[in-house]
């Protein structure tokens, strides 16, 4: 390594990081402070805020809310998509220029667009709105689950294990079940982690189908904005804090991975 | 005759059903809706008529196209320099950066509204610190104006170029560089005949689907003022969900519209990457 890098290197990244870092660091601060209207910094710290925030009883029932929708969505696409991928890439390499086409569909249908879409076929249809976002949730992270799922089988070369699986005498089921599903599960569960921390964050749908009945968490900030800023940004950083957390582990298990191959 | 694969058969029946029901039964509805007349009374071409012709709705399209163009234009260059900066540093530490990058990438929407207001509101952060030193400009500045959103748009346009470029340096081969300055080649000659035709495709790329997401996003403006921003996104929002305003069928064709402006950007995309010689590595 070149050891007497220019200023210049330095002086570039740490313009980028330290734009990237101000916002999160002035919003900590601020979900500290007892208050903070007129002088340079905070008149005095408090933990009254994060206090407030988690005894109200609104906001752990819309924490509820949003695990419902993000996890729902997240296990079904567990059992659904990872299980099609399968097939797809051992079976059909043929459909896998389909599902790439999916994918470049849905990133030219980001969620306002899908959001009309969906108003327009289901609002007066009976299903109720909240499958409705679950299911639009299952769309929007078919790219993230399709990347991971089939990278692990390329990695564990899943068609010869298959083959060698069947020809002592398993079945293909058997085979899926108790060879390929234990070896893709690191992957599969980083594709997860991943996908739920973007639901998780998700406002667009939420608001648009069901935002008035089902108070999720985003919707909850939302609410909150001009209420009272102290908290939102306590909600802000806790929204954040898990959202290190979820990548955190998500960077552990892609690098152990990484280790033992 | 090939015997049916069962198991292929039952796990894309259900895939491809929840595939069906909610991708391209609510893109048919769109299209179709924008295709009808208000309030969904025979086909008719005037939605689309009625965007060109209304200069409120031709204004939005102008305002998306812009900010966008301008966040993804300030990002890239920002991101080219800042990565290539890091691929001078340590592994260990080039690790850390993608990995803040990639942490800050899923700070967006309501929390990064949120977070520009408590630095740059009425009584925020910086607001308040520039009127203690009496620095006039400054502390007027106006987090709910467009450079306001500007500020955020490129919050959450920074880290995804920064992943999207990483890769991109990885792919300039050590020696050509060196195979250049054997054959007498400077830095700058190296970067303007070799680097940078190399790259520019994948700089293109980028750039295409930095703008794409940010003629998608809504959340973030929504924050700052609800409807008031006359932004693509937003218009469709309020025409879709408002009760006094409602227009689905307006919105569902400004939404097909919005809808082809993407996918010709993801196209172009597609056909930049295809452009990079990877005969060469």
């Amino acid at each position: 390594m070149n050891k007497n890098r220019p200023f210049f290197h330095y002086l570039t990244i740490g313009a980028v990081l330290l734009y990237l870092l101000v916002p999160l660091l002035g919003t900590l601060i601020y979900s500290f402070s007892t208050q903070w209207h007129k002088t340079i910094l905070p008149e005095g710290l408090t933990f009254h805020w994060y206090g407030e925030l988690f005894s109200d009883s609104l906001f752990l029932k819309a924490m509820g809310r949003s695990l419902i929708l993000s996890v729902g969505a997240t296990i079904l696409s567990l059992l659904i998509m990872v299980p099609a991928i399968f097939s797809i890439v051992v079976y059909a390499p043929r459909l896998e220029k389909f599902i790439q086409a999916l994918i470049v569909l849905t990133y030219a249908m980001p969620g306002v667009i899908i959001a009309v879409g969906l108003i327009r076929a289901y609002s007066n249809s009976g299903m109720p709105m909240v499958v409705v976002t679950v299911g639009a949730y299952f769309v929007g992270i078919l790219p993230y689950m399709y990347q991971g799922t089939r990278n692990s089988l390329r990695n564990i070369q899943a068609v010869s294990l298959m083959e060698a699986a069947e020809i002592l005498g398993a079945s293909r089921f058997t085979a899926f079940l108790k060879v390929i599903l234990p070896n893709i599960m690191p992957g599969v569960l980083v594709s997860s982690l991943l996908s739920f921390s973007i639901l998780f964050g998700e406002f667009v749908l939420v608001n648009l189908l069901i935002g008035g009945s089902f108070e999720t968490v985003q919707v909850y900030l939302y609410k909150k904005l001009n209420v009272s800023g102290h908290i939102a940004s306590a909600i802000v950083i806790c929204y954040f804090i898990l959202i290190s957390i979820l990548s955190s582990i998500i960077v552990k298990v892609t690098r152990s991975r990484k280790e033992t191959l | 005759m090939k015997k049916i694969n069962g198991m292929l058969v039952a796990s894309l029946i259900p895939f491809l059903f929840l595939i069906l029901l909610f991708l391209f039964i609510p893109l048919f509805f769109m299209i179709y809706g924008s295709f009808q007349a208000d309030g969904g009374t025979g086909f008719s071409f005037k939605q689309y008529q009625e965007i060109f012709q209304n200069e409120y709705y031709r204004q939005a399209f102008k305002n998306s196209i812009l900010i966008s163009l301008l966040s993804s234009f300030i990002a890239t260059l920002l991101a080219i320099f800042a990565t290539y900066s890091i691929t001078h540093f340590s592994s260990r530490i080039q690790n850390r950066v993608l990995i803040f990058a990639n942490l800050t990438s899923n700070f967006a929407g309501i929390p990064l509204a949120f977070a520009f207001i408590v630095l740059l509101g009425n009584s925020g952060l910086f607001t308040l610190l520039f009127k203690h030193f009496g620095w006039e400009t400054l502390s007027s500045f106006n987090v709910y104006s467009w450079s306001g959103l500007v500020l955020i748009y490129l919050y959450f346009q920074l880290p995804l170029a920064v992943m999207l470029l990483y890769p991109v340096y990885q792919g300039i081969n050590k020696h050509w560089k060196e195979a250049a300055s054997l054959l007498g080649a400077s830095s700058t000659q190296f970067w303007l005949r070799i680097g940078i035709p190399i790259i520019l495709p994948s700089i293109a790329g980028t750039f295409s689907i930095l703008f794409a997401n940010a003629m998608g996003a809504y959340a973030s403006a929504y924050a700052l003022t609800g409807s008031t921003y006359n932004l693509v996104t937003i218009r469709i929002g309020a025409l879709t969900t408002g009760d006094i305003f409602a227009k689905p069928e307006l919105g569902s064709a400004i939404a097909g519209l919005l809808g082809l402006t993407l996918v010709v950007a993801m196209l172009l995309n597609e056909w930049l990457t295809r452009k990079v010689r990877r005969d060469l590595s």
